[in-house]
């Protein structure tokens, strides 16, 4: 057993955290108050590679394992999650059905742009009458002469309309009981995006509303065989719920990390804070919770690495992480005090953006679910 | 073109710096970096390179050998190849003794053009290169805030308090960068998966034929008697923040005719 990151594990870490501090966290409470979508990040985070960590070369990305996803992951998401969505959806949800499912002609024409990150992907599968009940979609797509003509709408939806948005794998139903998925180009008649959705948190990442009114699609934009949409989106959410997880991880630590700052300047009754005991037992429950996150997320990514069966400790970790990071980031901001509550406090935001590690790619309730089909109920 | 860096490894800026004090050297145990200052000449390496299209950026590091870390990171940034040297009768080699041993170890390189940050991070000395330039005998330029090569010279704008100074110096010479030069660039994924392929050459004392009485506390020229704390400035005034203390800042400046 080791529990050692290798070196490039390790630079990697140093690599992004630098880059989060440097780049990301002077501008973070900025883009969040003006709701702005990070172009610029966007494509400093592309030249780095961090656009398709785990897209193998041949198709334009960096050949990461899944390790070194999440560990880029965890780093962005402790300074903002905004911009730790974006990578994460764009990669997870976005460019992670092409490579599963896509054909090798499918492979060519997309991954190339998608995995540099000159272009971002999305993934719709909720709708508002179809979120943990999945399986509800109502979206529809018929067959027409050699084209999918596509109607119903999508809600939630991250990277679907930004300016460099290449497209959306939807979800839809193609026969009584079947579903399927169809890739749709941005910019096709028929496709409509909302404005931006106003959200209490990842307020500089893209969430829009989509409408398909006959939209045509053509017919070979199905990914993979007609009907296996179930399957296929099933397989992609587990391997999206590490990189949930490791955002929760990452959030936990980044609070954390404030917290245990502001502790240490932060005077009352003639001292810092940090020297009191009840600050103290808060930051040591705190990090005792973060180190037993950590592992359950590593364990879950190493465990996919090995292509071995991951989806329960995914689940597993998605869930526990998104509970831990509740209970680091409500004492983090406790430990602020009054200055926590302000805007200028970066914890703020941080806890406004907690909430959503709890619903996205499966609500707490789902995760059970799933854990608990795993042991055998 | 062949380009070597000189780089170190030094404390991490937010770790705090302990001196040690059986040995009165500084404390290296702790969370170590690349020296910052040094990143600001391997990327102006490496943009030479890119420029030129050809040529090798060779890293050179004397240091103790976990610091090969902060050499793979040079690696994963872009330089082609790495040279360590290690050694542990090394340790306590003042400036002297580093100059020495890394001259031993450029010099193998045969390099065209040698680039050095224009301190340590750590020490702030920037004295090195000079040392390095005379045991070279090579034409050394500092402070340099903007760089180019042409036929067999180097152009250098050297920052001055007043301006710049233009400088040209010929090839093969020393030029310590400023760290206004370039930003340096963040090893990309690639880079960092790739940096173990790359080679990474690691020397001995013996491999570079220095004598035990040419490095180490033996081959230093200064020895470090004590260390203490800056004296405290007595005449300090404190002013707390009670809502009032703008206007003490103000008065009190006044007072002295410095506003």
């Amino acid at each position: 057993m080791d529990f050692d990151l290798s070196d490039e594990h390790e630079l990697l870490r140093t690599t992004v955290r630098a880059f989060a501090q440097e780049r990301i966290a002077p501008v973070a409470e900025e883009l969040d108050r003006e709701h702005r979508f990070p172009y610029e990040l966007v494509a400093e985070l592309a030249e780095l590679g961090l656009m398709g960590i785990p897209i193998p070369e041949e198709y334009g990305g960096a050949g990461g394992d899944t390790l070194s996803y999440a560990i880029a992951i965890e780093e962005l998401t402790r300074v903002d999650s905004s911009v730790a969505i974006t990578v994460a959806a764009h990669t997870s949800l976005g460019t992670m059905p092409f490579l599963l499912f896509g054909s090798e002609e499918q492979k060519r024409e997309w991954l190339p742009e998608l995995a540099s990150g000159r272009r971002l992907a999305a993934f719709g599968l909720t709708e508002p009458g179809a979120g943990s009940d999945a399986g509800a979609t109502r979206t529809h797509a018929e067959l027409r002469d050699g084209e999918w003509i596509v109607n119903g709408s999508k809600i939630f939806i991250t990277n679907a309309g930004t300016d460099i948005s290449a497209c959306v794998t939807i979800t839809a139903r193609t026969g009584d009981d079947e579903i399927s998925n169809l890739i749709v180009r941005n910019g096709s008649p028929g496709y409509e995006i909302s404005t931006p959705m106003r959200k209490m948190g990842w307020r500089a990442s893209d969430t829009r509303e989509l409408s398909f009114r006959d939209c045509a699609v053509p017919e070979g934009n199905l990914l993979g065989p007609r009907g296996a949409g179930f399957k296929q989106f099933l397989e992609i959410l587990d391997g999206g719920r590490i990189s949930v997880a490791a955002m929760g991880l990452g959030l936990a630590q980044g609070a954390y990390d404030l917290a245990l700052a502001y502790s240490r300047e932060r005077e009352q009754f003639g001292r810092p804070i940090a020297r009191f005991q009840a600050i103290q037992f808060a930051l040591a429950d705190m990090a005792t919770e973060i180190e037993a996150a950590r592992g359950l997320v590593y364990k879950a990514a190493w465990l996919k690495d090995q292509v071995r069966p991951f989806a329960r400790e995914s689940a597993i970790a998605k869930l526990y992480t998104g509970e831990v990071s509740k209970r680091v980031v409500d004492r983090a901001l406790q430990i602020h005090g009054g200055y926590g509550f302000m805007d200028e406090y970066a914890i703020s935001r941080l806890y406004r953006d907690q909430k959503v590690l709890e619903i996205g790619e499966g609500t707490n309730e789902i995760q059970r679910m799933v854990i608990a089909r795993h042991l055998g109920l | 073109m062949r380009l070597a860096v000189c780089v170190k490894e030094v404390p991490e800026a937010s770790a705090r710096t302990r001196i040690d004090p059986g040995t009165l050297r500084l404390d290296r145990g702790g969370a170590a970096t690349l020296n910052p200052f040094d990143a600001h000449a391997l990327e102006e390496a490496l943009r030479i390179k890119e420029r030129t299209g050809e040529g090798e950026v060779v890293a050179v590091m004397m240091a103790p050998l976990p610091a090969a870390d902060s050499l793979r990171k040079a690696l994963a940034i872009g330089a082609d190849r790495a040279v360590h040297v290690a050694d542990d009768a090394l340790a306590g080699s003042d400036l002297v003794a580093t100059a020495r041993t890394l001259a031993k170890a450029v010099e193998r390189e045969e390099p065209d053009l040698i680039l050095l940050g224009q301190q340590g991070g750590d020490s702030d000395g920037a004295v090195l290169w000079s040392a390095l330039a005379d045991l070279l005998r090579l034409p050394v330029v500092s402070q340099a805030a903007s760089l180019e090569l042409a036929e067999g010279k180097v152009a250098v704008k050297r920052q001055t308090e007043y301006g710049y100074d233009l400088i040209e110096a010929p090839l093969p010479c020393i030029v310590a960068v400023s760290d206004a030069i370039n930003e340096p660039r963040y090893p990309s994924l690639k880079g960092i998966m790739g940096a173990k392929k790359k080679p990474h050459e690691t020397l001995n004392a013996a491999d570079l034929g220095l004598g035990a009485d040419e490095i180490g506390e033996a081959g230093s020229r200064t020895e470090v008697y004590a260390l203490a704390d800056p004296p405290s400035r007595g005449d300090s005034v404190r002013i707390e923040g009670d809502g009032a203390a703008a206007e003490k800042v103000v008065e009190y400046l006044t007072e002295r005719k410095l506003i």
